[in-house]
């Protein structure tokens, strides 16, 4: 997608070193470099995040909602995928 | 003129330099290209203005009259505020308001990298804090310049035209008088002629990198040392003091 505005970007924000990227939104921007800026300015200026991704929206290829039933719904009925049948000591903490 | 009223003055006009541009970058506010535009020069107004209340807080303390930073920002009339007339300088298109900041931030860069190894404590500390916020500031002016100046005809146009109306305040920049030599003597203030130069070559390597000329050397405008200004400081006053003054001591 492009416009006056350049094409669009998806916009990823790390909070602490270790953790993941999580997608927080979408910006504007000509060039990968203004991309970054645009994302600091809009995203990380309360102190959100330590590191940031910033990747066109053009090379994300996304399911479609058509696709929901055979993507998703086989896994409804299979308890047994979940690893839910062990104890899991405390030490190890988020998982 | 004693080293308390050098440093008093040095800090007024650090201090009103941010105060004025932050004001001037807030006037973008709503009113940029687009939005993530509104919000990068928005977030600079705001270091400016954090800035600001540092180096007046400070100036305040110094002078030791039990005035506080607020006094110092809301209650001096025009002939009494020393910032370069450069901060002033209405915001124009967008090309102005970036040929603005590429100038300033420049200047900030190499003046507030040497600032830091200053023998005030408080001011090195300030120093040390502003670099990081300037370096971006002055990222994003020179990613704009070399945009704009390396981009369509219009955009190529409009770009040189701002960096040419823009030059005449340049020069102020680097006025030393008898503030900047007495504290320079103690260690305390920056020495602007090395700067000078750095800041030239720099501002040649983005010029040269957008494809934009380089103005030539010409009459500087001057003033603002001697508190002497241009009528937009005026106007800028009026808004920015209105509350204080229809107001006083208004508390909210």
């Amino acid at each position: 997608m492009s416009d006056s505005q350049g094409p669009l970007w998806e916009v990823f924000v790390q909070k602490k070193a270790g953790q993941p990227f999580v997608h927080c939104g979408s910006l504007h921007a000509f060039d990968k470099e203004m991309a970054l800026q645009n994302a600091r300015d809009l995203y990380t200026r309360r102190n959100e995040g330590m590191a940031l991704w910033v990747v066109p929206s053009s090379a994300i290829t996304a399911s479609s909602p058509e696709d929901m039933g055979s993507f998703f719904e086989p896994a409804n009925d299979k308890v047994y995928r979940h690893p839910t049948f062990y104890q899991i000591p405390d030490a190890i903490g988020h998982m | 003129m004693t080293q308390k009223e050098a440093l008093f003055q040095y800090c007024l006009r650090l201090g009103d330099n941010a105060l004025i541009l932050g004001h001037r970058l807030s006037e973008w506010c709503s009113r940029a290209p687009f939005i993530e535009e509104d919000l990068a020069l928005t977030n600079m107004s705001l270091d400016m203005i954090g800035r600001a209340q540092a180096l007046l807080k400070y100036a305040a303390e110094v002078e030791g009259s039990g005035k506080t930073e607020d006094d110092l920002a809301y209650r001096r009339p025009e002939p009494k505020y020393f910032n370069h007339l450069i901060t002033e300088q209405p915001n124009g298109d967008f090309a102005h308001t970036i040929a603005r900041q590429l100038y300033i931030s420049t200047f900030e860069y190499y003046f507030y990298s040497d600032l830091e190894k200053s023998k005030d404590k408080t001011l090195a500390a300030i120093a040390s804090k502003a670099i990081k916020e300037v370096k971006y500031h002055l990222q994003h002016a020179a990613d704009w310049t070399i945009r704009l100046g390396d981009g369509t005809e219009e955009s190529r146009n409009r770009m040189q035209k701002a960096i040419s109306d823009l030059w005449m305040w340049s020069g102020e920049l680097f006025e030393m008088d008898e503030v900047e030599n007495s504290l320079l003597k103690d260690g305390i203030a920056v020495d602007l002629i090395p700067i000078k130069a750095l800041w030239s070559n720099h501002i040649k390597q983005v010029l040269t990198e957008a494809t934009l000329n380089m103005p030539e050397e010409d009459y500087m405008q001057t003033g603002s040392r001697k508190g002497i200004h241009t009528e937009n400081l005026g106007h800028i006053l009026s808004e920015m003091q209105y509350l204080q003054r229809a107001y006083p001591d208004a508390k909210w």
